[in-house]
């Protein structure tokens, strides 16, 4: 299985230059090989997630340098889950802009693949420099797919997104420099050993650097208070993208659970569980503030776009806990609010193309072609991202809490998500009954031009709901499935063991 | 030679800093340009300062400087060039199709529009 564990970053770098080489005339042709990429993707990283659930992490050396000299790519359970997600978002995704949205500007297939390639390339390599680089290709091509198609508005969002990512950038470079002066190495595995036998004199520079990094990844995952990019960019950018984008602030969730339980975890003496105490409430905070958001939207891409960010509130509450059980639970979570959150925003899309001029904007209007199709897939999409049975997100929200039992923030975690819950159901539901209910008793009808089935994009947010329905009816398996992976999460001698070989641990508490 | 390294990306990183809060597009490039310079800097300075060393290990040699700085150094300046030159471009179209440079889209002094959007 070695050398497969590059494909999943191979295969897109290859296809997306192949597609602005080649075929960057033939919009046709573009479909064809995107879409066969993607399906190909699908493939590779299904056998990579049944390859890595029997078995230890597996690493692939690039250039066969040994680590930790050279870069390595990690295979274990959470990686090869994410880029399974990954491939079938980007399936979702890529056919929903097939039927008309990779035409608005240039370039929309290149980019995706290379959006591809960055996702990946984040979630499979075992190096924080990689990181680095790769979260600079995936950035670099959401520049790209933000901008598909411009308009001030667009543009506006854009200017100010590249703008906050560019000092992540710089910040992530020095959280990485501190990291490197004190350790004398970048790769994830030696970095969990190092810092475990950090002189206490250099301690402090070694917290600074990993609190720095802390920062980069909470921007990435839109945590309070480095929240406020998401809202103006998800809900100005194309709606393929802004479904695309929805892995995007998992990248940043991914991140905090790999580096700060690997390499500041169960090991690191002094610095054991280091992101926690800053993490949880700024997570609770999230949430709170998400819903607020939810609640005070006019519009509905940017209430679907609030909504995101209470769930990312949702899923690092999870996350900042630290405990198997909990990172079980906020994977579950993982999972489904990606795909609540893409299928959100399709169908937001959907509607918005059929309202006309009247867009996103939550006021009454006539109704429109397929109103009530529109009302069933947007009602199957809110309940979902709200945490109301019978879909994912109540399982879900239910296992957060469970597993938030033992801990001594239970109240305040109970009760935020609880309540929070109930706001986005009050938001989602105004929403949904100015769009659909009220509009339905107004005169007339909006008629806009277009396919009246256009088949692509209801087959994609429809697949992406029944990710959704999937997820619940085997919410028994998958768990079971998450429970290996966070054991492996926390198994870091393992992960170790694998990267550096059976004597690295012998290295520890020299 | 500490002091002097030290100083100069801490000025570096304030200019930066300063110009990154301004309201207009031009200084906010150019505070980004100065911020990526300071971190460039830095970065090159965690491998420790040392003058007139050979970066490559060999036998015999037991004064060398650390040569993995250098490398990392390359590849951010390639990116920060790249996304300055990006960011440029962006700022001149956002210039032309707003119909001014404030990062926010709107002059200072306009009524504020947030209370439609969203």
């Amino acid at each position: 299985m070695g050398d497969w564990i590059v494909v999943p970053i191979v295969l897109p770098a290859v296809m997306a230059a192949l597609i602005v080489l080649a075929v960057r005339h033939d919009i046709v042709l573009q479909r064809v090989f995107s879409i066969t990429a993607t399906v190909a993707l699908v493939g590779v990283t299904l056998s990579l997630v049944v390859f890595a659930n029997g078995h230890d992490p597996e690493m692939y050396a690039l250039s066969d340098w040994p680590a930790p000299f050279g870069i390595v790519l990690v295979l274990d359970r959470l990686s090869a889950m994410m880029v399974f997600l990954t491939s079938l978002l980007g399936l979702g995704v890529v056919l929903f802009a097939s039927s008309e949205w990779d035409q608005r500007g240039k370039h929309f297939h290149a980019l995706f693949q290379f959006q591809l390639m960055g996702v990946n390339g984040a979630f499979l390599t075992g190096d924080v420099f990689n990181l680095f680089v790769f979260f600079e290709v995936l950035l670099i091509a959401s520049y790209g797919l933000m901008l598909h198609g411009a308009g001030a508005e667009r543009l506006k969002a854009g200017m100010q997104y590249v703008v906050i990512n560019l000092t992540g950038s710089a910040l992530f470079l020095l959280g990485v420099g501190m990291i490197y002066s004190v350790t004398g190495t970048l790769n994830m595995a030696d970095l969990a050993i190092q810092v475990a036998n950090v002189a206490p004199g250099d301690a402090a520079l070694l917290r600074a650097g990993a609190l720095v990094l802390l920062l980069v990844f909470c921007v990435k995952a839109a945590l309070v208070p480095i929240h406020f990019w998401l809202p103006g960019t998800y809900a100005n950018a194309p709606a393929p993208v802004a479904a695309l984008f929805a892995i995007m602030t998992k990248v940043g969730a991914y991140s905090v659970l790999r580096v700060y339980s690997l390499a500041f975890g169960d090991m690191a003496g002094d610095m054991s569980w280091l992101a926690q105490p800053y993490l949880l409430p700024a997570a609770l905070i999230t949430l709170v503030l998400g819903m607020t958001g939810v609640l005070a939207a006019k519009r509905l891409n940017g209430l679907i776009a609030f909504s995101v960010i209470g769930s990312m509130g949702t899923l690092l509450t999870a996350i900042a806990l630290f405990t198997p059980e909990s990172i079980a639970a906020g994977l579950y979570y993982l999972l489904h609010s990606t795909f609540s959150a893409a299928a959100l925003f399709l169908i937001a899309d959907l509607v918005v193309s059929r309202r006309g001029q009247y867009g996103d904007s939550l006021h009454t209007a006539p109704t429109f072609h397929q109103s009530g199709f529109m009302a069933v897939l947007f009602f199957a999409g809110a309940i979902a991202m709200a945490g109301m049975p019978p879909l994912s997100g109540f399982l879900g929200k239910l296992q957060i809490l469970d597993a938030a039992r033992g801990s001594d923030a239970m109240v305040w975690i109970w009760a935020i998500i609880l309540v929070t819950s109930l706001m986005c159901i009050i938001g989602f539901g105004r929403a949904g009954s100015v769009l659909f209910w009220k509009s339905a008793s107004v005169e007339g009808e909006i008629t806009v031009e277009g396919a009246k089935w256009p088949v692509l994009p209801i087959v994609a947010a429809c697949g992406m709901l029944s990710g959704l329905v999937a997820l619940t009816a085997f919410a028994g398996p998958i768990t079971d499935y998450l429970h290996g992976v966070a054991e492996q999460v926390f198994n870091t001698s393992g992960y170790i063991q694998a990267v550096l070989g059976e004597n690295a641990l012998a290295l520890l508490g020299r | 030679m500490e002091f002097l390294v030290a100083s100069s990306i801490g000025l570096l990183t304030m200019c930066g800093t300063y110009l990154l809060l301004r309201g207009r597009t031009f200084p906010v490039v150019i505070g980004l340009a100065l911020i990526s310079y300071a971190v460039n800097v830095f970065l090159f300075a965690m491998g420790r300062l040392t003058i007139n060393m050979p970066p490559i290990l060999r036998d015999g040699v037991t004064e060398y400087t650390d040569p993995l700085p250098q490398a990392l150094v390359l590849t951010a300046i390639v990116i920060s060039f790249g996304m300055t030159a990006l960011i440029v471009v962006l700022s001149i179209r956002a210039y032309l199709e707003i119909g001014n440079d404030h990062v926010d889209g709107r002059p200072v002094g306009a009524p504020s529009e947030a209370g439609d959007k969203n």
